[in-house]
């Protein structure tokens, strides 16, 4: 596990190109997901 | 008039697309979720170390598929821009507006995971190199079209000017898609062509147009749900 995790001595490139497209993806998600409940609720 | 053609035209009024882009929207966020799962599995799993980057070269499975998505969203975005200046619909413009968000966000990636796969095998995060710098242009065009757009209160207005912005930054797409053919540049060439087998091993291969379908299925569907925010936002 802690080998795979290393990646060969790339862990900060491989995880950090993953980390921060999943964590953008997620956010886009998020931010959408908040857009649109602010209509199925008119104040 | 054909019953093909009253069907296209039936869907391109605000009201009648909105469900429908809901359910499609519904099947294609499962389809990603799906296909990344596969693809990170083969990528991560299948796919063998690359005999000279090591486990670096992994980075390929997020960085071709995001800056293929890159180019791909804004031709498409430019298309639907251009129909909504042809024939004036209003669904068009709603369209490009939904799509350049997404379009930004893969290019952003495009070019973070190549800057981080730019320093262990070139030695740099960044080189003002053909390639990089008109993928760079690009993502300055897609926050040039968002933020046109913010600019204009009445939003047949925006989109018209968007429009025109997003025809004009066309041109950039044959640029980064050739650059590496025209100029010398530290950015390699095509994996991927049509006209020829992939120069990688078959589970790389298929790693990657994995994760290019999650992509593409996942734009699709934020596309989608941003098109329904916009249609009720826009009061249709």
């Amino acid at each position: 596990m802690s080998e795979f995790l290393a990646m060969g001595g790339y862990a900060w490139y491989v995880w950090g190109s993953y980390g921060v497209t999943f964590a953008l993806l997620a956010m886009e998600v998020v931010l959408l997901r908040n857009r649109s409940k602010r209509h199925e609720t008119p104040s | 008039m054909t019953a093909g053609s009253t069907h296209w035209f039936w869907y391109a009024s605000p009201q009648t697309f909105y469900p429908l882009a809901g359910s499609i929207a519904r099947w294609c966020g499962i389809a990603a979720a799906l296909l990344a799962a596969a693809g990170l599995w083969v990528g991560f799993f299948v796919a063998p170390t690359d005999a000279q980057q090591g486990e670096a070269y992994r980075i390929i499975f997020i960085h071709v598929p995001a800056a293929w998505m890159s180019m791909f969203i804004y031709l498409v975005m430019a298309f639907w821009a251009a129909l909504g200046l042809a024939f004036n619909t209003r669904l068009s413009g709603m369209m490009a507006t939904a799509l350049a968000p997404t379009g930004a966000l893969f290019t952003f990636i495009a070019l973070w995971t190549g800057s981080l796969w730019g320093k262990p095998t070139w030695g740099t995060y960044w080189v003002w190199d053909a390639r990089l710098t008109s993928e760079l242009i690009l993502l300055f065009l897609y926050l040039g079209f968002m933020a046109l757009q913010a600019a204009i209160d009445d939003p047949r207005r925006a989109d018209r000017a968007g429009a025109v912005l997003a025809i004009v930054g066309v041109v950039n797409i044959p640029i980064i898609y050739f650059s590496v053919q025209w100029w010398n540049t530290l950015h390699q060439g095509a994996s991927v062509s049509l006209k020829s087998a992939p120069t990688m091993a078959a589970s790389m291969f298929t790693g990657m147009i994995l994760m290019a379908l999650a992509f593409w299925m996942y734009s699709v569907a934020v596309a989608l749900v941003r098109v329904r925010c916009i249609i009720r936002e826009r009061g249709e």
